[in-house]
Order: C-alpha cells, then sequence, then structure tokens
C-alpha cells in the first residue's frame, strides 16, 4: 500500500512537470527552479508535510521534498538558535543530500565519458 | 512538367508532417507519471531498507533516501541510462531528485575537455546552481519571516 501511494502522488507531481514543460515551454532548468522554490513555500505552510506523512518517498523524492527539507530547517533551526538558524537551518538539513550531489556527480563525471549521440 | 513538381511539392510536405515530432501531450503525461512513479516507488524501497535494516529516524531516513537515489541517477547518467530513460519519461525523469544528479553529471562530463577547474567544477553546477540559489534563498526568506513574525 506504502508502495502504491508512493507510485502515485510522486508520479502525479512529475505530471504537473510534464504538464508545465508541454503548455509553456519552460525548460527543465526552470521547472527543477520552481518546482524547488515551490517546495520550500508549500514546506513553510505547512502544507507539504502532510503529503510525506502520506506519500513517504512519493512526496520526498521529487524536487519540492528537497524545498520542503530546506524549509523546515531553517524553521526548527530558528526555534532553536534563533537568528542565526536563518542563514544555518536550510542547508544543514539538506546538508546530505547537496554534498552526495556534488561528491557523486564529480566523481560519476570523471570516470565516465558522454556517450556518443545516437 | 508543374503539375509533376507540384504534386511532389505537396507529397514533401506531407512527409514532413509526417516525420514532425508532435507533442502529445496525455501520451507525455502517462510516461511521466509511470517514470516519476516508479523512481518514487524505488525510493520508497531504499526508504523502507533504511528504516528496517539501519534502524534510521524518518529524518535520517529521507536523508539516507536521496543520498542513494543521487547516487543512482548519477550513475545511470554516466552509464549513459538516464538520457534514454528522460526520452521516454520526460518530466518524470526531471522532477525526481534523481534528474536533480543528471543535471549535475550530465553537462560536468560534457565539459570535461575544458578542464576540471572550468570544465567539470564549474559546469556540474549549470542547472543544480540556479536551484541552489533559489532554494536556498528562498529558505533565507522563510527564515527571516518565520523569526520576525511567527516564532
Amino acid at each position: 500500500m506504502e508502495y502504491i501511494r508512493a507510485f502515485v502522488v510522486g508520479g502525479l507531481i512529475c505530471v504537473v512537470g510534464q504538464v508545465l514543460i508541454d503548455k509553456t515551454n519552460l525548460s527543465p532548468a526552470r521547472i527543477l527552479v520552481i518546482f524547488v522554490t515551490s517546495g520550500v513555500i508549500l514546506g513553510a505552510l505547512g502544507i507539504y508535510e502532510p503529503l510525506v506523512r502520506f506519500a513517504g518517498a512519493g512526496a520526498t523524492i521529487p524536487l519540492p521534498g528537497f524545498g520542503n527539507t530546506l524549509a523546515k530547517g531553517v524553521m526548527e533551526a530558528v526555534k532553536e538558535e534563533g537568528v542565526l538558524g536563518i542563514f544555518t537551518g536550510g542547508v544543514r538539513a539538506a546538508a546530505g543530500g547537496i554534498t552526495a550531489a556534488v561528491f557523486f556527480g564529480y566523481i560519476i563525471a570523471l570516470v565516465f565519458d558522454p556517450k556518443t549521440k545516437r | 512538367m508543374d503539375a509533376i513538381k507540384q504534386n511532389r511539392d505537396r507529397e514533401y510536405q506531407k512527409y514532413v508532417y509526417d516525420k514532425m515530432p508532435k507533442t502529445n501531450m496525455l501520451k507525455n503525461c502517462i510516461f511521466a507519471f509511470l517514470i516519476g512513479g516508479t523512481i518514487c516507488t524505488i525510493g520508497q524501497i531504499v526508504l523502507n531498507i533504511g528504516e528496517n535494516y539501519y534502524n534510521l529516524d524518518q529524518k535520517s531516513g529521507a536523508t539516507f533516501t536521496t543520498i542513494i537515489m543521487i547516487f543512482l541517477g548519477a550513475l545511470l547518467t554516466g552509464l549513459g541510462v538516464y538520457d534514454d530513460i528522460g526520452k521516454i519519461g520526460g518530466a518524470g525523469s526531471i522532477v525526481p531528485i534523481t534528474g536533480f544528479s543528471n543535471s549535475i553529471v550530465s553537462p560536468a562530463m560534457e565539459f570535461k575537455r575544458e578542464g576540471y577547474v572550468l570544465g567539470v567544477g564549474a559546469k556540474m553546477f549549470t542547472v543544480a546552481g540556479p536551484v541552489l540559489v533559489y532554494g536556498i534563498g528562498t529558505s533565507v526568506v522563510i527564515g527571516f519571516i518565520y523569526y520576525f513574525f511567527i516564532k
């Protein structure tokens, strides 16, 4: 059941992206920026967290989930350590993902070469 | 002679029209749904492995899943498989976190010949850079609002 919820919710979030691409000709880079930013805002409004509880990875794996992590992190840090948390909370919560992306991205790019276009 | 030429032109027009890629939104959406859903389901499997076998709490479980999925996305991009998935899946391959890692590896590999600093090091942030700028930027704004008005 858990897997079905993750599949359906994750799939639907991607459909929203597909509609945006087809209807507006937005480039993938803009889609990613829009999705992360919406994730931060939805997370701050407390709308995204119920979706995470409902769909698990179906909500955390799409990019708005990354935005939600940033928003949640910053709010928790502000609550605990005040003004400094504004600058430390977001990246601290997302540190694992950011570091993994930089590290694995670099290593994989070193090891592999682009395939010739078929 | 003119009639034959005109006829050939018309046939050519038809040929071009047939070969033109058509944007079929419904079909694109179905594939985006299936590919995106599948990637998230794989994420859910990874999350369950983390929670059940490594006893991770909810927060660490999400981080664990993100790291593994980013690695898988990067690896599949390196192997050239992710581009094939992207051709079918469209947004279904862009929106998940694996698409974020694809957006890092792809240009980094492509620009390797420009060197390891301004080639790989700089180009890996072609898309990831803006994502981090707007994501982190918005989170700081949220932090300020939260600090001054809500807390």
